[in-house]
């Protein structure tokens, strides 16, 4: 390799290095501690990373629901405004429950969004008591099962394989 | 002062059946066209009565306002509101297509799905977070986002659920505005997002990320990194000015062609994770159960479609003549290649003139124009994008997705990701309805 050629070859992978280091960008985001986003980190996986402590059961859930949701979504879940959570008598509807794959959606949008005046408001215990009690009422568990973050990434939804993504090559 | 020369013109060469005539009379042959107007009207009766001085030139205007506002005798130009006394549910506002023209929403008709309306975001306060699987994660503010390298790119946005009544059993007896309202058109400017996230770093497992919005319900998705690195930005400006509040002032996540749900509104927070989170809107929304006992997931591209707006139901025909059938295509694969109409329903197709600049996952005005004899027809429009895709036929699409079997009220979704062929029927007297062609 010539002198030239190798100056060349160097030139060229400090224009690379350069391209990507700090003096080229603004700069101007203040760094930040994965402690200091915690309230704001809500998200929640279907492994169940990011669940908080807290436990609930369906009994207690539904306690919640009459004061909390049953405005909406209609005593026990069924003929209200807003969206059946469970079946009426005679039907057999995909209801949430029995549709998303992971059991961690309830919970995760219950906690974030609801009650539709007043989201965020719930406490964690108060969320995986309505989500237990959401899932006993479309028979996914049982009326004496425990939810907290042991748990309520096992629960096995019916749905759980019913999905398929459209345009794969895309992710 | 001159005046345009008047001349009786040849008769442009139809194209297809039922008036469609050669798209190269729109160019720099208008007058031509004109001079057809009413096939054998005498260009003498035009101006039989002369014409006055009005007072609005006899005298000074009104003052300027400091933000102006569209004409008053245009206040017919809105949006449709699904909830318009604000009660404890999803409120979507839908374009007037049939009443716009040309390829630019006005920021004030931009359709909106909202869940719980819109925040009202104090800017000096509100934060971008990047974090998750990158090397360090970073805040940024509004003046901060200010001052980086900025892009502006005009791109559609569609809701997934869009034109979703086309799936009814029967056609649906509503408007444009109804059926396809749930799309517009704009200049998005704002910072690309694989500039943030070089400053942040990627942590190689990281190949999906989280985007939330900063309203109450904290309105979430997944979206491939590929996507994120490719051409999504945050947008802080539309149309020139600042986002309006439905649209996610201050800042939104653009992700050009992808459905609409997608483009997070109030734009506070990304992470970067490993697998996707199953958020509500890419489980149990935005999802669509087909053929067979599979439930569509991750739709994405909002496919290759196209509708006639002009005219269309609620823009009835003054008698026999010239008009122009226009309309929008436009597909979230890229630029729209080729859009054909028909005058008779289907069976015979016309090339129509397409406005340029043809842009990519932008919305794109053709035109066609048109000799209507006053007798019934069925009007289409069928678009071709520039990756291959075609516009489906409603048989195509049901072939592959089945017949629909019930009725649905305009405001329900029974299917997503409907750009299906859409007719227009014209009667003897010029009135137009949905029909499936």
């Amino acid at each position: 390799m010539s002198m030239g050629k190798s100056l060349c070859v160097a030139a060229l992978a400090l224009a690379f290095a350069g391209a990507a280091s700090a003096a080229d960008h603004p700069g101007l985001g203040k760094p930040v501690s994965e402690t200091d986003l915690a309230v704001w980190d809500i998200s929640i996986g279907p492994d169940g990373k990011g669940l908080p402590p807290g436990s609930g059961t369906p009994a207690q859930g539904a306690t919640i629901f009459a004061q909390k949701c049953e405005a909406c979504h209609g005593k026990e879940g069924i003929g209200g405004s807003n969206a059946a959570l469970a079946n009426a008598p005679g039907k057999n509807e995909r209801t949430m429950a029995l549709y998303v794959p992971n059991a961690t959606t309830l919970f995760d949008f219950i906690r974030r969004a609801m009650p539709w005046p007043q989201p965020k408001s719930l406490a964690n215990d108060e969320v995986y008591a309505l989500t237990a009690y959401i899932l006993a009422r479309n028979k996914v568990i049982g009326d004496n099962d425990t939810m907290n973050a042991e748990t309520l990434p096992k629960v096995q939804m019916p749905n759980r394989n019913g999905f398929v993504s459209r345009y794969p090559d895309k992710h | 002062m001159t005046s345009k020369q008047v001349t009786r013109a040849p008769d442009a060469p139809d194209v297809a059946r039922n008036g469609l005539l050669d798209r190269r009379a729109l160019l720099g042959r208008g007058i031509a066209i004109a001079g057809a107007v009413g096939t054998g009207a005498s260009l003498t009766s035009a101006a039989a009565e002369p014409l006055p001085v009005d007072p609005w030139s006899l005298g000074p205007g009104s003052n300027l306002p400091p933000y102006g506002q569209p004409m008053k005798y245009e206040d017919k130009v809105v949006r449709t509101l699904t909830n318009p006394k604000f009660e404890p549910r999803t409120s979507q506002a839908r374009t007037p297509h049939h009443l716009l023209n040309g390829t630019i929403t006005p920021a004030g008709l931009h359709f909106v799905v909202a869940r719980t309306g819109f925040p009202d975001i104090d800017p000096a306060k509100h934060r971008l977070a990047i974090h998750g699987l990158v090397k360090q994660p970073l805040v940024y503010d509004l003046d901060a986002l200010s001052r980086y390298p900025m892009t502006s790119q005009i791109h559609f946005v569609e809701c997934g659920g869009n034109s979703a009544p086309l799936y009814n059993k029967d056609p649906v007896q509503a408007n444009v505005q109804a059926i396809h309202g749930l799309l517009s058109g704009s200049e998005w400017t704002g910072v690309r997002l694989s500039t943030l996230l070089e400053e942040t770093g990627i942590d190689p497992k990281g190949k999906w990320l989280l985007a939330e919005g900063a309203d109450g319900p904290s309105m979430n998705r997944s979206i491939p990194i590929a996507k994120a690195l490719d051409d999504a930005m945050i947008a802080l400006y539309q149309n020139g000015e600042r986002i309006r509040p439905e649209q996610g002032y201050p800042m939104r996540l653009l992700v050009p062609g992808y459905e609409g749900n997608m483009n997070v509104k109030w734009l506070h927070r990304i992470k970067l994770i490993e697998e996707p989170v199953m958020a509500i809107n890419e489980t149990m929304q935005y999802t669509y159960r087909v053929a067979g006992p599979k439930i569509w997931q991750f739709f994405f591209p909002m496919e290759v479609k196209s509708f006639v707006t002009h005219p269309s139901p609620g823009l009835t025909l003054k008698g026999p003549g010239y008009y122009e059938i226009s309309g929008l295509a436009y597909s979230g694969n890229g630029r729209i290649a080729k859009v054909m109409v028909s005058a008779d329903g289907g069976q015979s197709w016309g090339q129509a003139a397409l406005d340029a600049p043809v842009l990519s996952k932008a919305l794109t005005r053709f035109r066609m124009p048109w000799r209507w004899d006053g007798q019934p027809v069925v009007l289409q429009s069928r678009a071709w994008d520039e990756a291959g895709n075609v516009q489906p036929t409603r048989e195509q699409m049901f072939a592959e997705r089945g017949e629909p079997k019930i009725n649905v009220p305009v405001t329900a979704f029974p299917m997503g990701h409907m750009n299906v062929i859409t007719s227009w029927a014209v009667d003897g007297k010029g009135e137009l309805k949905h029909v499936y062609g």
